[in-house]
């Protein structure tokens, strides 16, 4: 019970699909110019990434590695193919709203993330929840979006007229730049909230050092900071730490030539 | 603005050194970009190794504020002229932006505990130009939310003045005409009930150009009078704050393109009134001389200019909107990284082969 909730938090809020992983961003920037629209998206994926999720979870010891991507892309379309199929039948007003993006679903980058990251390797129920976590944080954060620029854009949310008679919609909103516009603000918020406290502390730490994290600004000589994090320098193999020392002995051997 | 006046003396210097150390040259260059402050000696800034020393040092008291304080007074004309031709009404208009620009970055520099920078004035020119092309009829929330996306999300977003891609200013101002269509063309007003002068020259009128040079036509607030733009762009041109590279590329293509494609043959009196109608005369020495987002080489400025005036001329004879002066700054502002990277100068003490070699090999 206790994994249940994990994952539902971990989908909704720790890894966001939209505002923390960044994943799915053609569904989330081309979709949301209201609210229904960005629900109906969201709710979509949600159903076929929890079957998506399951089915590959029960075959994951079936399916051989090498061919797991056809595989999975297999059993993707096929719920996708069936939620279409729904919608045309019993919601077509939404299908014509979403177009194209229902069947691009299947390449949608949530599903095969979470198909390679986590149903592949863990149980059913567990990946069952991991799905719905996901599918719901991506319908949040897609009907936030919606919500906004529908609210800025045409000046309603979910149809409703809800401002005063002199506001003037602004057209941008409901454009391509507004969804940009939306997401970025957005995501600035979530990671603020969610950083409070930390991000202080990381930069009084840094003040101190006389570096504001503010390469621009610096002057100072061989910073294993300068242009990238130290930190992630020494995670990641591939950004090496040859450079640091490239730049260490480039500084010291001008040194020694003054 | 003043940044770039020093940059200019740095990357001269900066190339001296390249060319005496070239080893230096490399670990120099993220040094060189920036120097904040322009009271702040050269010698102090730098850290002892990469002390040069090649002379005479250029020292200027021109600072960031001191340049901006010019070009708020070289466009006093063309907002006096505003405001004498559209009633008191401009003066809200211009009020309110400049207002809200200064309010925005204010509040922004606190949020983001940076350092106060309304003090350089940057945001007091941004909402003057912005004012200044704007429609004067526009709803006063309107006028503050351009200033309001200019300052934030274009310029403090972006990390401030000097960081800002594009003109804050013509985005704030290109932000309102999607945003606001119908509001940001409405030229109406009690004096002028007509279209404007180069609306009614595409839809194939003839127009007045006496009445367009000296500005008593229906236009945005600033745009109207070629006159008082120039009596403007005069001083910034003899106080040396701007140079005649962009705007005299920029207007020269402009009118060959017109010439060419204008459909008119050799017409003096359509050319005259396409150069005097719209924003040309304001976007070509006002916007697109800004030191922040044009080319800082030569050849590069030369070549921004031309772009600039075949995409105006793209968009004023060939779009559906009569006008295309701010679009085609702004396209340009983003393509200024890519000029800038082709147009590189040989730094003193190279030939043109051996700098090209010198690259390759840094680049390895």
């Amino acid at each position: 019970m206790n994994k249940v909730f994990e994952r539902l938090y971990n989908g909704l809020i720790k890894e966001n699909p939209t505002f923390v992983l960044a994943l799915g961003m053609c569904p989330t920037l081309a979709v949301t110019t209201s609210a229904m629209n960005g629900l109906g998206m969201g709710l979509t994926t949600t159903a076929v990434l929890v079957l998506s999720n399951l089915i590959i979870s029960l075959l994951r010891k079936v399916i051989p590695n090498r061919v797991r991507i056809p595989a999975f892309i297999v059993i993707v379309a096929s719920f996708v193919t069936m939620v279409q199929l729904l919608l045309q039948a019993y919601l077509p007003s939404l299908n014509d709203a979403l177009g194209v993006y229902i069947p691009l679903i299947v390449v949608n980058c949530i599903i095969l993330g979470r198909a390679e990251s986590y149903a592949y390797h863990n149980k059913p129920v567990a990946s069952f929840f991991d799905g719905l976590g996901m599918g719901l944080g991506f319908s949040v954060a897609l009907t936030i979006i919606g919500a906004l620029r529908e609210i800025l854009g045409t000046g309603a949310v979910f149809g409703f007229k809800i401002t005063p008679e002199g506001f003037v919609p602004i057209n941008i909103f409901v454009l391509a730049p507004g969804a940009f516009f939306v997401l970025a603000f957005v995501t600035a918020i979530m990671n603020a909230v969610k950083s409070k406290g930390k991000v202080r502390k990381t930069d009084n730490a840094a003040k101190a050092n006389t570096c504001a994290a503010d390469c621009s600004e610096c002057d100072k000589v061989g910073c294993e900071h300068r242009f990238y994090d130290a930190k992630e320098s020494t995670e990641n193999p591939n950004r090496p730490k040859k450079n640091i020392a490239d730049i260490k002995a480039t500084d010291t051997k001008i040194k020694e030539d003054k | 603005m003043a940044e770039e006046l020093l940059e200019k003396n740095e990357t001269a210097e900066a190339n001296k050194a390249q060319a005496v150390k070239p080893q230096a040259a490399e670990v120099k260059k993220p040094q060189t970009v920036e120097a904040k402050k322009p009271g702040k000696s050269e010698a102090a800034a730098l850290p002892i190794p990469y002390q040069v020393s090649s002379n005479p040092h250029v020292r200027s008291k021109a600072s960031t504020g001191s340049i901006m304080m010019m070009v708020i007074i070289a466009l006093l004309p063309a907002t006096g002229f505003g405001i004498y031709n559209f009633g008191l009404k401009a003066l809200l208009v211009i009020a309110v932006t400049v207002g809200f620009s200064v309010a925005t970055e204010a509040v922004c520099c606190l949020i983001m505990r940076k350092k106060m920078s309304i003090g350089d004035l940057s945001a007091v020119v941004t909402g003057l130009l912005l004012g200044l092309n704007l429609p004067v009829n526009i709803k006063w929330w309107m006028a503050a939310l351009g200033a309001i996306f200019a300052i934030l999300v274009v310029k403090m977003l972006f990390g401030g003045i000097g960081q800002n891609f594009m003109n804050p200013a013509l985005a704030g101002r290109c932000f309102l005409l999607i945003s606001f269509p119908l509001q940001m063309t409405n030229f109406v007003t009690d004096a002028y009930t007509g279209a404007t002068p180069l609306a009614a020259l595409k839809a194939g009128e003839a127009v007045n150009v006496t009445d367009m040079i000296i500005g008593r036509t229906s236009g945005t607030i600033g745009e109207t009078s070629v006159i008082a733009i120039l009596i403007g762009a005069c001083f910034l041109l003899v106080t040396g704050i701007i140079d005649l590279k962009v705007p005299a590329s920029y207007i020269l293509s402009f009118a060959v393109f017109v010439l060419i494609f204008g459909g008119h043959g050799w017409d003096p009196a359509y050319l005259a009134a396409q150069l005097a109608g719209g924003g040309l005369m304001l976007g070509a020495f006002f916007m697109a001389t800004d030191y922040v987002t044009r080319p800082i080489t030569k050849w590069g400025q030369i070549v921004f200019g031309i772009f600039l005036g075949i995409m105006t001329g793209i968009f004023r004879l060939f779009g559906p909107s009569a006008e295309g002066v701010s679009y085609a700054i702004i396209i340009g502002n983003l393509l200024v990284p890519l000029i800038e990277k082709v147009t590189a100068p040989t730094p003193f003490g190279y030939t043109r082969a051996s700098f090209k070699e010198q690259k390759k090999g840094g680049k390895k």
